[in-house]
This record gives C-alpha cells, structure tokens and sequence, in this order.
C-alpha cells in the first residue's frame, strides 16, 4: 500500500526492518524541510512570522497526538526524544518516588531491554522487586499467567503493547482492567504497536504509554510519553533549564511550569514534533486498522510460503502481527541477513534487544522480518525464493 | 588466495571448528575471555592455557557467525605451540591485513583466508573478533 509515498522504495529494495525503524513518506520529510527552509525559529519565545507559525504547528502536534492516542487532554502528552526517554521518566521520575521496598513490578522475559533495564536499575536502587511473567508453549504472554503473579505487593504491570521479536499483541484492554481493578500502575510500551493497530489510552486504561516517532514512519529523536493527568502531576522532571520554568532568582528561588511544559526544557526537537504530527496524519488518512489486516495477511502468506521449506524454523508463527522471526537450521542469523543484503532484502539479525527472552526461545539470535504499510506480496516472494535457494549461502557471503 | 579456496578454508573451520568446546578448569590453569562486543552479536568464551612464554593451549565456544568462528578455529590452530612474542607478531600482521595495511603473507598461512574481507566493511570486526580477545589476554598478562 501507498509505495509511491515513500522515497527510499524507489531503490530496488525489500524493507523488512520496521521493528528496528521504519522508512519515512514524503509528506513527513516536506513538513520538516519546510520548517528548516521556511519557518525555522524557536517555540513559545519569538514575535515575529516564523515563530508564530512555528509556535503554532507545535502546539498543533500536541493535540493531533492526543486525538491519535484517544487521550483526554493535549496536557497529557510530553514529548520526549523517544521510547526509551519515555520509560526513564516514569520509572526514575514517577515510579522512584511512589514505589516503596518490596513492591512488585510485573514486565515479561519478551520486553525490549529499554522496558527491562530501567526497573532492574530501580529494583537495585529502591529494594523493588522485578518479577516476569511466564509465558506460553507459544512465547506470548496469557492473561491467566498474568493473573496468577499479581499479589498484594504488585504495584506496577509495565509491558509491551506488541513485543518486537514474538509480536503477540496483548490484550491491553483486559490487563488494563485488571490493573484497575487491583490498583496498579499499568505503563504500556506502543513501540512496536503505534501505526500498527489502533492505541487507545482510555480503553486501554493506561497510566502511562509511550513510543517513538521513528518506528511509526516519523522522524528519528522525537518519542511521546502520554500519562494520567493526575499521575504527571505528581512525575519530577529528569531535566531542568530554559523553557520550563516560570521563574529563578540569584537567591536559589525557582519555580517550574505546569505539566506538561515542565517536561520540555531547553529547545525541543521542533522540526521532528512537526513531522511527527504531520505523518500521524498522514497515518489517520489511511486507517490504523487497514495497516494491521495489511500486514496480518501479508504474514500469514509468509508463513505459508516458509511452512513449505524444510530447512526454516520459525519462532511466532501464530502472533497476529506483521513480526515473525525466523532462521536458517544451522545457518548463525547474521549470515542469513548478510545473505539476504546479497538481494538487498533487509531484515534484523540478532536478540533484537530482547535479552532475556533467549530463556524461552532456547535460542539467543534469530532473524526478524517486520513488516508495514508499504510491504507487498512481491517483497514476501522475493525473500521466500532468496531463502529456498540458501543452500548456496556460504558461496555468496564469502 | 583464489576466492574458491578461501571460501572452503572458511566453511571447513566453520563447520569443523578446531578445538570447541570449553575445558574443565578445575587447576585454574586457563585465562578466560569473553568476546561480546557490543556492535555485534558474536559471543564466544575463549580459554587460554599459557605458560612461560609458550601459548600450550586454547579452546573456544559460543554463537558467532561463520567468519568471526572460523577465524577462531583458525587461530586456535594457528597459536597452539607458538610463543607469546610469536603471537603478537600474528596478531599485528593480521591485523594490519584486515586494516588494508602492509603485511607478511607468508606468515598468515591460512589465516590469508580473510585476505578481502576488506571488501565487506561490516563483516572486519567478525574477522578481528578472536585477535582482540588473544591481544586483551596477551595485554593482561603483561600488565601482570
């Protein structure tokens, strides 16, 4: 869908790396050129045309954010600089001051390092304590086995949404329910969800969700963290400067802006906001839910094709995402995508910053094929007859 | 080195990795070194015997990729019996081969397999995996 939209597919190539970043269309690239060539000026600081138009295209994106997510209010969204900002905020800027020693955080052993390493800090810091969740025969996580960890001590459930390597979508509402119903922080990670299937923070009854504005066809350095009104209000900046406070006297006197402000110091990445904004709507013109049964059916036909060749094992067959992780029998994953590079099919080698998760799969590296909008059938084609025709591998990589 | 016969050199070590499998230490007579970097997804534990001067033994294991494991087997076969100052000397002419520098050809022997990885930027540090394991050993025992 949409091909023609996107610069970097003029070259012969298969995209199959949105999991790690996705490729950009250029109506985001134009908005972010026009801000560099036409209108570049600082926000909320100057008088004059530019920064007028600048000031309003930035508060613009707030509310076009909070529209996207379903939010109550564009003073629930802060942007930061990406996923990972996002989750050291609310962990070491929230979480630090609300958790007390011995409370419990439930994360999974599929989690991205950034939605794991945060907590152990924390666990190390505060005394907290970090339990994963089991999961399946099939590497997702199950709402029993959800269930069967909350004690209570469980203060926190932080997951991701979609996880980057098995692509099990969670079922975000249920444990939002039961989060509630518990009263427990639920902190939902949308890095690999966002532009993949509809977010809803409501339904979701997130306290806090975050992603990055890069993996969504947007712009590198720039990431949402959307949080309760009531709960950023009680999170403490991680940084202080220019732009969010209201005053400070030479006596040590200070006071900070009101959320969400207070949470954007110094000059914010104002070309990146403006293109975020502008590839959310490029991405609402389209459908969230047409993106998703795009990639579903295109994976569910590369499955179909691998099933056929006796030599690859597949690790997520099952997981209704556009994700699924493959290898070679006895070829190391890195070769398989140096391989591939050879038909300039780009795919993800490795543990995909999923440490952990080595644990379950028995396996440390795999290849990832992750899919978006602008994959097609023929891209699945071109990658299936690369890899009937492996036997070959090592004649071509070396 | 035709292509060909560098080609098999690779796959053969790969394939039937010299010396993997990590030993039993129970005298500590070995110097373990681990080689997860952090730009690549190689990670391979490798054990040194040395004594005297005289490198009597090494063993490897772990996931890597066909050349970062090859040219470990390689030079496990390459340094067993050779002399610490013999090993740096493999080490620096190795090094400068990947690096595109002048070097002694006749001393690499199949080591020259990886002669152009040059040409594939993104695959040196595979090449240069194992040497930078055997030169933070060699370093440490200096230091020692």
């Amino acid at each position: 869908m949409h091909r023609e939209d996107f610069p970097m597919l003029k070259q012969d190539i298969v995209y199959f790396d949105n999991g790690a970043t996705s490729l950009k269309p250029q109506v985001m690239i134009d908005a972010m050129v026009d801000y560099y060539s036409n209108h570049t000026a600082n926000i909320h600081r100057g008088d004059y045309d530019a920064a007028i138009k600048t000031d309003a295209l930035y508060d613009e994106a707030r509310e076009v954010v909070k529209n996207f997510l379903h939010a109550e209010s564009s003073r629930e969204i802060v942007f930061t600089s990406g996923m990972t900002d996002g989750m050291n905020r609310i962990v070491f800027g929230f979480m630090k001051y609300q958790l007390k020693p011995g409370d419990e955080v439930l994360i999974s052993k599929a989690e991205h390092a950034s939605c794991a390493i945060p907590w152990y800090v924390l666990q190390e810091e505060l005394g907290i304590v970090v339990r994963s969740v089991p999961l399946d025969s099939e590497h997702q996580l199950t709402i029993q086995n959800l269930e069967s960890m909350i004690s209570p001590k469980t203060k926190v459930i932080s997951l991701s949404h979609i996880t980057n390597v098995i692509g099990d979508v969670r079922d975000v509402e249920k444990i939002g329910e039961i989060a509630e119903k518990n009263h427990i922080y639920f902190v939902v990670d949308a890095a690999q969800s966002v532009s993949h299937v509809p977010v809803d923070v409501l339904k979701m009854k997130a306290s806090f969700l975050v992603f990055s504005g890069h993996k969504m066809l947007g712009p590198t350095g720039v990431g949402v963290l959307y949080g309760k009104m009531d709960l950023l209000s009680k999170m403490r900046p991680l940084c202080y400067g220019g732009g969010m406070n209201e005053f400070f006297e030479s006596t040590g006197e200070y006071k900070i802006r009101e959320v969400p402000t207070c949470f954007e110091a110094g000059t914010p990445p104002i070309a990146e906001v403006i293109g975020l904004s502008r590839v959310i709507q490029y991405i609402e013109s389209i459908g969230v839910e047409n993106i998703h049964k795009h990639e579903v059916e295109l994976k569910k036909y590369l499955v179909s094709e691998l099933l056929k060749i006796p030599n690859i094992v597949l690790y997520n067959k099952s997981s209704e995402s556009g994700i699924l992780a493959f290898n070679i029998r006895g070829v190391f994953s890195q070769d398989t995508a140096v391989y591939l590079n050879h038909y300039h099919i780009y795919i993800r080698a490795g543990n995909h910053c999923s440490k952990m998760l080595k644990d379950d799969l028995n396996i440390k590296n795999t290849c990832r094929v992750s899919m978006h909008l602008y994959n097609t059938k023929e891209d699945v084609d071109k990658l299936v007859l690369a890899l009937k025709n492996s036997e070959d591998i090592f004649k071509i990589i070396l | 080195m035709e292509r060909s016969l560098r080609q098999a050199i690779i796959v053969d070590h790969y394939q039937n990795p010299y010396h993997k499998g990590l030993v039993d230490d129970d005298r500590g007579e070995y110097i373990k070194n681990n080689t997860n970097s952090v730009s690549c997804i190689d990670n391979v534990d490798i054990m040194y015997k040395i004594k005297d001067g005289v490198i009597l033994d090494i063993y490897f294991d772990g996931e890597a990729c066909a050349i970062s494991t090859s040219a470990t087997s390689i030079m496990i076969h390459t340094l067993i019996g050779k002399t610490v100052k013999e090993a740096r000397s493999y080490l620096k002419n190795y090094e400068a081969m990947i690096e595109e520098r002048p070097y002694d050809k006749e001393l690499l022997g199949e080591l020259n397999a990886y002669e152009e990885i040059y040409l594939q930027p993104n695959r040196k540090k595979c090449a240069l995996l194992p040497f930078e394991s055997l030169k933070k050993v060699l370093d440490e025992i200096e230091e020692n």
